[in-house]
């Protein structure tokens, strides 16, 4: 029998041998199988939403429940899905590998982790179904309408509360892995890009949950108790709740991106078999967006109310972030240059991350102008940028990462050629579903609304349209990633030549890692 | 004892530090969100945080103060005497601990009682009828000194925990980073009631 640890037998067996492992592979494994099953829950939800903007006026569902699809669509895919995304899987499975550790510094607290995450997932989607129906204030839980809906905020929000925890205990248990456990000479400027980036988003992950967690909670004592905090009637200010939301919120964007960008950074070396451009200014730039990213949260309120002088300073800052990012994807496009490119299918998503995110970014960049920012505010625009960032960013990475990474997780290739067919179909698919929403938000399109004025309605036609080819290419990802569990190419245990040290190892690889503890020499992205 | 040794080569002290110091910056930041609204309402109500902070007995709350200090000191104690060696102590120790733990919630109960028994408590009608700031400030008392006291009853169930380790030999002279562990949280505890004691009691 081949020595990996799909193997290796342990203290259980079976699905126990799962569900209490604390083998960090397993664990990433695990998070793998839960963020894909709440993705398609969310992306069914985003697909009704679509069907019923098809046209104006009801379709097939009432006003409250289109308020709580975007409600729970929201939930689902921004705290089961894309936080934990690309760190809690891809990081669990490849931070050790990649710095040469045996596992994580404490494989307890990660299995304890998955748990949390299961036990808060189960939490939120009991929510749907019982007392007062679900949650129907939007993602943002913003009061004073959280406070006052008879639907089951409570609920959802402790869920939340508890996926904290989960995200909170993994950046903790990152930090401490990247500080103690690299192998022998594995400096820290040898470290792999992703690395990094893991590194940066766990002290984010660290430093802001905390302050989400007290939020909700002081959300959950309102709705018990009517203490008053963020009640005009009793002295308190709902404003206060928005700040302190945000203060977790906003660096939470950079703990669903900066991954993404690790991923990317990894990648394009390898597809272009040169040595990354500018490694310590992107290692650096991670750390660089972690930092200002605490300091913008302001411009998610622009338009609630704040001083003038306040507003200037958060605009400053949130340009200011636009110079990280701006780094990054430069020196990505530097790297390429004079590179022999191979178009596999990791490689064609990474392309696809940087446009998209680049048009991501840029429409950021107008809505962080104030001026801008109170026409565009609260439109259609803001949910294209946030989509063209978030699905267009971190989940196109996210499937450049599952592409490159999955011989080495499951020691066969998907297939070649049906990937690049479903790429292409997701890229198109992708932009005709998102970017007619920049225009309806241009239009003056609010967002969260169940029915719009027939001159939108083009625009949304479009827009669904496009949501059922992305559909299309997502399904097809799936066929393929699960049909080549069992049918694809076995990969040998460095198909793509990579030169990080995760994929000197076999694959899929041992329980313990390595055969020996790795002796590294050299950088990160140095290939022959 | 072949396999002890094999276990603490491979064990990580540094590393178990680390981690939980950067838990302990997580439990700081919780507060810190608590903290930040006391800091915002009181600029916005100075004059009635000062009226309200009237209605606080500050004998009980020094009392606490002072059974909490006390409970950090056994608590230090107990690990010099298990580094030591001095198991039994250790116990005792521990055990005092926890019942100083167990004194700071039975006088904070009767304080609360005493308010509610007041008819001052959340949403109360009585509290209703005051200022704004005067509601908000017994909100945050509520809310700050519950949430602490959630802390006080996770911190003497976590000592008990290390307790019957240490009881069991599984935490002992060679392996007392558990043990270090449950004091550094226990000693969390104490400073946050550090700075609610001033800032409930103290500043009128």
């Amino acid at each position: 029998m081949e020595n990996n640890f799909y193997h290796t037998p342990g203290r259980y067996s079976g699905i126990f041998g799962w569900i209490f492992s604390t083998d960090h592979k397993r664990i990433g494994l695990l998070y793998l199988g839960s963020i894909f099953t709440f993705f398609l829950c969310g992306m069914l939800l985003g697909l009704a939403m679509r069907l019923e903007l098809i046209a104006p006026g009801r379709q097939f569902v009432s006003a409250q429940t289109y308020n709580a699809l975007f409600t729970v669509h929201g939930v689902i895919m921004i705290f089961l899905f894309i936080i934990p995304g690309i760190p809690a899987t891809l990081g669990n499975f490849m931070l050790p590998l990649q710095i040469g550790a045996q596992d994580v510094a404490f494989p307890r607290l990660n299995l304890m982790s998955w748990w949390f995450y299961l036990f808060g997932a189960v939490v939120v989607l009991t929510s749907l179904f019982t007392g007062g129906g679900p949650p129907d204030t939007g993602w943002t839980f913003y009061v004073p309408y959280s406070v006052r809906t008879g639907t089951n905020v409570s609920l959802a929000v402790f869920g939340v509360f508890l996926l904290g925890i989960s995200s909170t205990l993994t950046g903790l248990n990152f930090i401490t892995t990247i500080h103690r456990l690299r192998a022998p000479g594995m400096t820290w400027f040898r470290m792999p890009l992703f690395t990094w980036s893991l590194y940066a988003t766990a002290w984010v992950q660290l430093l802001a949950t905390p302050i989400i967690a007290i939020t909700l909670l002081l959300l959950m004592v309102e709705r018990s108790f009517s203490i008053g905090f963020f009640d005009p009637a009793k002295g308190g200010d709902p404003i206060l709740f928005e700040h302190l939301f945000w203060i977790y919120s906003h660096p939470a964007v950079y703990i669903m991106i900066l991954p993404a960008m690790g991923a990317i950074t990894d990648i394009i070396p390898v597809f272009s078999r040169r040595i990354i451009f500018g490694y310590k200014a992107i290692a650096f730039s991670s750390i660089a967006i972690a930092l200002l990213g605490y300091l913008v949260w302001g411009h998610h309120m622009f338009t609630s109310g704040m001083s003038d002088f306040s507003r200037m300073i958060f605009s400053l800052l949130t340009f200011l972030v636009a110079v990280p990012s701006g780094i990054k994807v430069f020196n990505w496009v530097a790297s390429m240059y004079k590179g022999s490119i191979q178009l596999d299918s990791p490689m064609l998503f990474t392309l696809s991350f940087i446009f998209l995110f680049s048009i991501g970014g840029l429409t950021g960049l107008l809505q962080g102008a104030l001026a801008t920012n109170v026409h565009v505010h609260g439109t259609y625009f803001i949910v294209a940028h946030f989509h063209y960032v978030m699905f267009g960013g971190t989940v196109f990475a996210f499937f450049a990462a599952l592409h490159y990474w999955y011989p080495k997780m499951f020691g066969r290739l998907m297939n070649e050629k049906l990937a690049r067919i479903y790429w292409l179909i997701l890229f198109t698919g992708f932009n005709i579903l998102y970017f007619p929403m920049f225009i309806l938000g241009w239009q003056g399109m609010p967002r969260r609304y169940y029915d719009y004025l027939p001159n939108y309605h083009t625009g949304h036609l479009i827009s669904t349209i496009g949501s059922w080819i992305l559909a299309t290419g997502v399904l097809l990802m799936f066929f393929n990633f699960f049909r080549s569990l069992s049918r694809g190419e076995k990969a040998g245990d460095n198909p793509w030549n990579g030169a990080t040290l995760e994929w000197q190892t076999t694959s899929p690889p041992p329980t313990e890692n390595f055969e020996s503890t790795p002796e590294v020499t050299k950088g990160p992205y140095t290939f022959r | 004892m072949s396999d002890k040794i094999v276990q603490s080569a491979h064990f990580d002290y540094t590393g178990s530090k680390l981690g939980m110091w950067l838990f302990l910056f997580t439990e700081i930041l919780l507060f810190g969100g608590l903290f930040l609204l006391y800091a915002v309402y009181r600029s916005l109500y100075a004059q009635d945080f000062h009226n309200a902070a009237q209605g606080l007995s500050t004998a009980l709350g020094a009392i606490n103060t002072i059974i909490l200090l006390s409970s950090s000191l056994t608590m230090a104690l107990s690990i010099v005497a298990l580094r030591q060696g001095r198991i039994k102590y250790s116990i005792v120790l521990q055990t005092i601990t926890i019942l100083f733990g167990l004194a700071f919630l039975v006088n904070k109960y009767f304080e609360w009682s005493g308010h509610i028994h007041e008819g001052i408590y959340p949403n109360s009608p009585e509290l209703l009828s005051r200022s704004h700031g005067e509601i908000l400030f017994y909100g945050l008392y509520y809310v700050m000194t519950g949430l602490h006291g959630i802390h006080v009853v996770i911190g003497m169930a976590v000592i008990a925990v290390v307790l019957s380790f240490t009881a069991r030999g599984t935490v002992s002279s060679e392996s007392f980073n558990k043990l270090e562990n449950a004091g550094l949280y226990w000693h969390l505890v104490d400073i946050i009631w550090i700075y609610l004691f001033p800032l409930f009691y103290l500043i009128t």
